[in-house]
Parts: C-alpha cells; structure tokens; sequence
C-alpha cells in the first residue's frame, strides 16, 4: 500500500520546523506506524537524505518511548494502544496522515519528533518513590494488601510514562501522569508514611516546570495507552487536599 | 475555583427552587421577595440580607473568574507551538465549552439583573412587582429565548463544573466515579428544567 505523510521536521530545539510531504509505498497492513517510518527513513538514507528522527525502543508497548501525534490524536486513532503497537490497517491510503511531536513548553522538541521529556522524570524525583529499607524481597503474603487497593495501586502503576496525557490535554497538563505515579504507592502500606508529603510535593514540581493546570478535561484518559482512568487524578487530589488542610 | 464554584452552585440552587413560587399564584413570588428582605432585618436592616448575599456573590465570581483566567493563561504558556493538525478534542462537549460557557453565563446575568433586578430592560419594570415583571418578560418569545440558551450553557456548565469540583476536592475516587458522573449529570438537567419552567410556564399561559 501508498501512503500519504506529512511529517514534522526541525533540524534542531532551536530551529524552526514544518510540515514536509513524502509518498512511502511498500507498506503492508502488518507493518507498525513505526516499521512504516523506518520504510520511509531507509529510502530517505538511499536518497541521501536525513532520516525522520523519532523515539521508540522496546517497540512493544511498555518502555514508553515511543509517542506521536497522528492526526492530531496522541498515539493514533486505536484506544489504549501506543504507537508502536499501532498498525497500519487503520489507515485509510486515500487519507495523508499528519506526524507531529508532542507538543509542551517543557517538552522541547530535540529534533523532528523526538521531544525531551525529562520534565516527567523531575516530577517524580520530587517524591515519586517510598524512602523504605532496602533488602531482600519481603515474603508476597507479610504485609496484607485488600484486593481492591492491590488493584487500584497495579492499574496506576501501569503508567509507562509516555506523556501521551500531556500532548492531549488541551491545558498541557501532566496530571494524569502525576496521579498515576503518586497514587500507585499512596494506595500501598509502604507508601503511607510519606504519602501526603509525596502527593504535595510531586503537584508542585509539576506545577513549577510550566505545565499547565488540570481541568479534569479527560482527554488524557482517551488517549492514555495504559488506559490510566481519571479517577485516579480524584485520588491524588484527595491526598494534596488532606495535607492541605493539615497545613503540613 | 471549586469553591467559589460551589458557593455559585448553591445560590442557583436557591434561586431556581426560589422562582418555582411562580406556580403558587400571583402573590407568592412577591410576598416571597420581600420574605428574602426582611430575613434577619432586625439585624441587617430592611433587604440587608440581600446585600450579604450579593457581596458574597461577587467575590465568588471575582475569584471564580480569576481562577478561570489564570488557568486559560497557564495553559497558553504551557503549549505555545499549537498542532498543525487537530481535530476536535474527543472528551465531552461540556468539558470543551466552559470557558465560552462561563462568559456566555456571565453576560446574561448582566442582562438579566438590568431586567429583573433594576427593571431597565423590563417590559413592566415595577420594583417589587416581582411576578408581574417575570410574567410581562415571557410573553416575548425573544426573551424566553435569551433565557433558554442562556439556562441551557448553564446546565453544561455545572454538568462539568459539578464533575470537575468533586475530582478536584478528591470525592470521586474509583469506587464511586459512576456515581460521581450520574450525579453530575442529574444535578445539572433538573436545575436546567427547574428554571425553564418559569419562562415556558409563563409562554404557555400556565403563569399569568
Ligand atoms: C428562568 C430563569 C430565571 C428566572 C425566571 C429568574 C428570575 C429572577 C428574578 C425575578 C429576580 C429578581 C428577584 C428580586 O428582585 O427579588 C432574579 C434575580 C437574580 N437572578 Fe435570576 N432568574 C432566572 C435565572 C437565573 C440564572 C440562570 C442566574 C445565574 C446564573 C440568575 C441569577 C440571578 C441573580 C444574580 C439575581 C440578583 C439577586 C440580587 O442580588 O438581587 N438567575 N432572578
Ligand atoms: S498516564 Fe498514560 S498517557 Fe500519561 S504518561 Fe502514563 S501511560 Fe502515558
Ligand atoms: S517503543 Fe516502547 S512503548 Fe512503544
């Protein structure tokens, strides 16, 4: 099959970039959206030209590297599926599809559709983490856990931080992420003592690094790969709360 | 901004249950305007009351409204490269329309305080002749139109300020976020009706 694309380029963070048009044949429906682009940058490289810089590594939904906005939907139009899972049996050949990076001040774009997006990485050092002693791996049955946290608490961790809920969210909020990150300790034992000072904290940095502020829109839900819900922000928003009023 | 949400959100409530006085015959709505000046005028003097609640009122919506802007500016500077490409957000239509929503919200209440408060832009415009202002209003298509559209943004306005508040004060957590949804959205279309059954009541000679 023949696509149409049109891919952002930008040679740099400091350039200006644009939408350049480019025809890729050869694709079969099994590709991936990004086995599709590697077709488009082996015969760019044949051309002598620059290939199309964009992140990606495991290439099977779970390191979250990977991350495009495909026709203006963080990674495409399937739910619940990251761009590397994403196949080309979606699109329509008649249809050109439009790549660009995430877009957020504090994603700045390292080159064509690659962005930074270590600002992910500062909100979770700001308290992402339980300050537990180390050791040996504890017997699974020491500590009880309800089935219902144990739950809540896996479905949270299962945030491979992509920053899709970022390029979605039409404030350029990361707070599905925070949320996810924070809650998924605060619902465990282990992650009760430092539970509201995490919550608090994590919300500040990222309210620091210039993201924007939640209005529980719920497009990051849409296009969360993880399929994080929205109730996990109502999570974290009860431990910031709580803290608050403790005036800790 | 769920704060002064709130306090907002429980004034429409009294103000919607409020005008249903309309139904009990021409006095109701009159004697119940003087009701609401004379609480507590042993203390706060004849329609003191009135004047707390108004000062409250505005401060609400001061702070409703600079929340709302720091929020729209926030997000201006957290994406200052739009997309190229962006087809319409897929999250719901109320979530997507309460910036517009609110100044819609806002400009009608100027209007309406100019009609049914001043009685500037009242046909009859009588003070305290309450129900035959509201009465002489509704025989106007025009106007129950204005109040229709403006009652209508209302109502998608608390379906997502509602859903949004009880996120941000942490009501809703997973176990109850159906109810959470449900609730919104009945809060919302039975103070929607509530208040179009005064203008529509009033058309239809039900209110005369
Ligand atoms: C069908 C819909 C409505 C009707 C029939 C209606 C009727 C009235 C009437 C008769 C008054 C004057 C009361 C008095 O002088 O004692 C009034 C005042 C007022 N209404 Fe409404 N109203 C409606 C909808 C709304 C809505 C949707 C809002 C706000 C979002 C609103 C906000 C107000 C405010 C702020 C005042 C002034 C209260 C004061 O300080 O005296 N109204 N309304
Ligand atoms: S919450 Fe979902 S969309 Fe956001 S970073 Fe985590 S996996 Fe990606
Ligand atoms: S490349 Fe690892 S999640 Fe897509």
């Amino acid at each position: 099959m023949r696509y149409t694309l049109r891919v952002w380029r930008q040679r740099g963070p400091e350039e200006s970039g644009g939408l350049v048009d480019y025809d890729v044949d050869g694709i079969s429906p099994d590709m991936s959206f990004l086995e599709m682009l590697d077709v488009l940058n082996e015969r760019l490289v044949l051309d002598g030209e620059e290939p199309v810089a964009f992140d990606h590594d495991c290439r099977e939904g779970i390191c979250g590297m990977c991350g495009l906005m495909i026709d203006g939907v963080a990674h495409g139009p399937e739910r619940a599926t990251t761009t590397c899972q994403l196949h080309m049996r979606h699109f329509d050949p008649a249809e050109p599809i439009v790549v660009e990076p995430w877009r957020a001040a504090p994603f700045p774009v390292v080159r064509d559709l690659m962005v930074d997006r270590s600002a992910l990485d500062r909100i979770v050092e700001a308290g992402g983490y339980i300050s537990a002693p180390a050791g040996a791996a504890p017997d699974a049955h020491a500590v009880p856990i309800p089935k219902a946290d144990a739950d809540a608490a896996f479905t949270a961790a299962a945030c491979i931080g992509c920053g899709a809920c970022v390029a979605a969210c039409p404030n350029g909020s990361p707070m599905l992420f925070t949320a996810a990150k924070a809650t998924h300790l605060g619902l465990l034992p282990q992650g009760q003592p430092e539970r509201l000072s995490r919550a608090e904290d994590m919300l500040t940095a990222q309210d620091d690094l210039g993201f924007g502020g939640c209005t529980q829109t719920g497009e990051c839900t849409l296009v969360c790969p993880k399929g994080i819900p929205l109730e996990t922000i109502a999570t974290l928003n009860h431990d910031v709360l709580t803290a608050a009023l403790r005036g800790r | 901004m769920a704060v002064s949400g709130a306090i907002l959100f429980l004034y429409v409530v009294a103000h919607m249950v409020g005008n249903l006085k309309a139904f009990a015959g021409a006095g109701a709505l009159d004697d119940y305007g003087v009701f609401l000046r004379e609480f507590l005028s042993p203390v706060l003097g004849y329609g003191g009351f009135l004047w707390v609640v108004r000062v409250v009122l505005l401060l609400a919506v001061v702070l409703h409204m600079v929340a709302a802007v720091q929020l729209a500016r926030r997000a201006r500077k957290a994406r200052p490269v739009s997309y190229a490409h962006r087809p319409k957000v897929q999250g719901s239509y109320a979530a997507r329309t309460m910036r517009w929503g609110g100044v819609i919200i806002a400009l009608f209440v100027v209007y309406h305080l100019l009609d049914l408060t001043a009685g500037v832009l009242n046909p009859n415009g009588v003070e305290g002749a309450i129900h035959a202002n509201v009465v002489a209003d509704f025989q106007r298509w025009y106007v129950v139109l204005a109040y229709t559209l403006a009652v209508v943004a209302l109502g998608f306005h608390l379906r997502h300020g509602l859903f949004s508040a009880l996120r941000s004060l942490g009501v809703a957590s997973a176990r109850r976020a159906a109810a959470v949804r449900g609730t919104a959205l009945g809060v919302a279309v039975v103070i929607t009706v509530g208040f179009l059954v005064v203008p529509f009541g009033v058309l239809f000679g039900i209110v005369r």
